[in-house]
């Protein structure tokens, strides 16, 4: 029954927002406030109904209903209940709900932020944004209902093991909200466009939208690559792989977007390229879930997917992505052209900025989409990989890492590179230094590693410098300059830890090429070295767990003759699906991990073993949660908080009813 | 710096980096890109040793073998031919004799081919359409290409 309301719920929800698309649109057309009420209304409705489907269906895989397709195909009564939960978003019906509750979210709080944003650009943006909401619900109900019913059945199907993980239970909704949040960018500048008018104030209520949306963004392509790295048992972190590609793409340009919108509200310049990006992050989003969810980076000729499912999805795609080009092109030559800025300042950095981020998309997006074009059109088959990438985009990219600290420290309006640079000498020597020591104390090893982490360096502490030259000069005293660091505002902060996270993750990025592996045949008490870290195979034991069987290895790690502790790496058996899987068995020592992944246990009881020692690797993570922290500690700027004042005067009565 | 001058900084440089980018991707697409190939293609195409690139195709039956320290041989067969492929590692958990492989690696000479990785993705992922309709009709999809699907 249940069931049944929750898919009543969603077709309500289509309704609603059908309404939440044309009313306020008519409305703001007609200057009519009474229309342009039911934008709010209807979105909370629409956040309602959808968020009821939601729940129903996650009754459904607590409760394990097996008469609910979608429970069988993904569930199982003996599986743990966090991976009953996280199952609901672990399959194509499910992430597509999410995806459209997580939509319906961020209209919903568009909707109650009425004291921020003024309401004809409340009334357009809730209208765009119902109408990406109307596509998916249609896309939901017709091609991916995860309601559907049928005989109920015994037991369930089980979700696939690879997804029974913790990070998985966290990994898409990040993701989805990054995703998804881009949305909100891209309907205020749809909704800009339909206005004519966009202006300082325009971004600065985008602004905080786009810092959100980029720190989940962040968060979620960093939980996604730690998962890949533990799950996987390949023991990398990023493997350019086109469903990792399709996350990348708009978080770069998502990272462009956010320092445009800098630009526009502090200079009221880069409006029309702002709007353009504002696009395309979320065009960019548009093609990942298309990528990922249609089935075509699966197989162009794919048999597992429904292949009306795609080409659903790329309707969707050509309808939003042309529909908004459309409307760009139309009117953004109408817009008030902003002024032009002297090149060398700290807007002319930010342009630099864009000007590589964007160009690293492009070549992102035509490694990721050429071999499917190629494909299509001759048939030959290619895989584009981590060569291609490394050979184009890390050169985009490092110039821009060495150029940050000096786009960080320039004045805006008129700066001067030479004073700049002067303000960056300690910065510079400092990273200097640290480069040749390493150099010196690793002579023979990789160069990368010493000139990455020299890179790094140079980040965090230009980014410490930031901070530093603001608050304190010759003569200040400390307790001064203490109080003069904490009153500055907390986006400077914020800029200064995203910076430094930026550089931690370089670090540990450079650091990986100081990893070492080993592979082995071991038998009990046979030993494994990679680097200094030595393995020493203690027994082999069988488990049974609810729902699978693991064969364990349990090593002894031990560093130069000292013992550290046990490890365990496993062969699991998922009984239901007959599916093995392998789990890495991983020790963190410092900010460092030794790694371990169990190969083919064989009759005469030896086993196959890769063992690495990863450096610092757990720093490429942790920078990326700076990232997510600075963007957060930025959000709660107070200019962000206090709203720009209305524009027009709404009478009483066109409060909507809430 | 008059306007006309700042505008022309502006498009000066976004000229240079879309040019450098442009001529990265060009040289990168002739470098580094890897075609696929089936058994019976590296005959057709008369692809030379030293070449490298991605071969799919059914492993053979029966013709696993390993050897000291993880060194592991296999044959990968198409319907017309097949290829002895060598490899030093861990196999993918997904590896079964009878089943769809893509090892990535370069041509030793005609008939061996040294792989440096085999694909622990163990789907129709840059499968020939031949060897998939040959799979297919061996009933061995077993769900896995939607098991891949869901995996990320």
């Amino acid at each position: 029954m249940l069931v049944e309301a929750g898919h009543f719920a969603l077709a309500l929800a289509l309704g609603l927002s059908l309404i939440q698309f044309i009313v306020p649109l008519w409305g703001a057309r007609t200057n009519d406030p009474v229309l342009m009420g039911v934008a709010p209304a209807s979105a909370l409705a629409v956040l309602a109904c959808i968020g009821f489907a939601f729940l129903a269906l996650t009754t459904a895989y607590i409760t394990s209903d097996f008469s609910v397709l979608n429970v069988v195909e993904n569930s199982h009564s003996t599986k743990p209940l966090i991976y009953k939960i996280s199952g609901v978003w672990g399959n194509h019906e499910g992430s597509m709900l999410l995806w459209v509750l997580i939509l319906a979210l961020f209209g919903a709080v568009v909707a109650v932020s009425k004291n921020t944003v003024p309401v004809r650009l409340q009334a357009n943006t809730l209208a765009v944004q119902a109408a990406i909401t109307v596509a998916f619900l249609l896309f939901i109900l017709i091609a991916s209902n995860p309601f559907t019913r049928i005989t109920p059945v015994g037991e369930g199907q089980d979700l696939n093991p690879l997804l029974q993980d913790p990070g998985l239970a966290i990994h898409p909704p990040l993701l989805y909200i990054g995703y998804v949040g881009f949305s909100i960018t891209f309907a205020f500048a749809c909704a800009a466009l339909i206005d004519g008018r966009i202006d300082a104030v325009w971004a600065r209520i985008v602004r905080p939208w786009t810092l959100g949306a980029w720190s989940f963004l962040t968060l979620g392509i960093a939980m996604g690559s730690y998962w890949a790295y533990y799950e996987l048992g390949w023991g990398g972190w990023w493997f350019w792989d086109p469903v990792e590609n399709a996350s990348l793409m708009p978080w770069l340009a998502g990272t462009a977007l956010l320092h445009s919108t800098v630009v526009m509200e502090k200079r009221d310049a880069l409006k029309v390229w702002t709007i353009l990006l504002a696009i395309l992050t979320f065009s960019l989003s548009l093609l990942g879930t298309f990528l990922v969810r249609s089935g075509v980076l699966t197989s162009v000729h794919s048999f597992a997917v429904d292949p009306a499912r795609g080409s659903f999805i790329l309707g969707i795609l050509v309808a939003f992505i042309g529909g908004s080009f459309a409307l760009f092109a139309w009117r953004a030559p109408l817009l008030r052209q902003g002024g032009l800025f002297a090149p060398v300042s700290r807007e002319g950095a930010l342009v630099v900025n864009n000007l590589f981020l964007a160009t690293a998309c492009a070549t992102v997006f035509i490694g990721t989409l050429y071999p499917l074009a190629l494909e299509v059109l001759t048939g030959e088959k290619i895989s584009v990989g981590a060569p291609f990438f490394n050979l184009t985009f890390l050169p985009l990219i490092i110039p821009l890492l060495l150029l940050l600290p000096f786009g960080q420290t320039l004045a805006w309006k008129r700066g001067n590179f030479l004073g700049t640079a002067q303000r960056l000498y300690a910065a510079m020597g400092l990273a200097i230094v640290a480069t040749l020591a390493l150099l010196a104390v690793t002579a023979g090893g990789p160069v990368v590693a010493p000139l990455g982490i020299g890179l790094g360096t140079f980040l965090i502490l230009g980014s410490l410098n930031e901070i530093v030259t603001r608050s304190w000069s010759k003569g200040t005293r400390l307790a001064v300059a203490w109080r003069k660091a904490a009153g500055l505002p907390r986006s400077a902060w914020g800029t200064a830890i995203a910076h430094a996270g930026v550089g931690v993750t370089v670090i540990g990025i450079a650091a990986t090429a100081w990893g070492v592996e080993a592979l082995g045949t071991m038998k009990v008490g046979d030993r494994l070295k990679a680097g200094s870290y030595e393995i020493r195979l203690e027994r082999l034991v069988p488990r049974v767990e609810a729902n699978y069987r693991e064969d364990v290895a349990l090593l002894m790690v031990s560093h130069n003759g000292r013992e550290l502790g046990n490890l365990e790496t496993m062969k699991r058996l998922y009984v239901t699906r007959n599916m093995p899987t392998t789990e890495a068995g991983i020790m963190t020592v410092g900010l460092g991990q030794v790694y371990a992944s169990l190969g083919e246990i064989q009759s005469d009881g030896s086993i196959g073993l890769r063992l690495y020692y990863k450096p610092l690797v757990l720093l490429i993570w942790l920078g990326a949660l700076v990232m997510a922290a600075g963007g957060a500690l930025s959000l709660t700027d107070r200019r962000l908080r206090i709203g720009a004042p209305a524009r027009a005067k709404v009478p009483p009565s066109s409060v909507p009813a809430e | 710096m008059t306007r006309k001058q700042r505008r022309l900084t502006l498009i000066g440089a976004a000229g240079a980096v879309l040019a450098i980018a442009l001529g990265l991707v060009l040289y990168a697409m002739n470098d580094t890109i890897v075609f696929f190939n089936s058994p019976a293609d590296i005959q057709a195409k008369n692809v030379r040793p030293g070449t490298r690139f991605r071969l799919g195709g059914l492993v053979k039956p029966g013709s696993l073998q390993r050897g000291e320290s993880q060194q592991i041989s296999f044959e990968v067969m198409d319907a017309e031919s097949s290829i002895v492929v060598r490899y030093r590692g861990l196999l993918p958990d997904l590896f079964r004799e009878g089943q769809g492989v893509v090892a990535e690696g370069v041509l030793e000479n005609p008939g061996v081919f040294r792989a440096d990785t085999v694909l622990a993705k163990h789907d129709e992922t840059y499968m020939p359409r031949e060897v998939a309709d040959a799979l297919r009709r061996q009933g061995h999809w077993q769900g896995e290409g939607k098991a891949s699907q869901q995996a990320k």
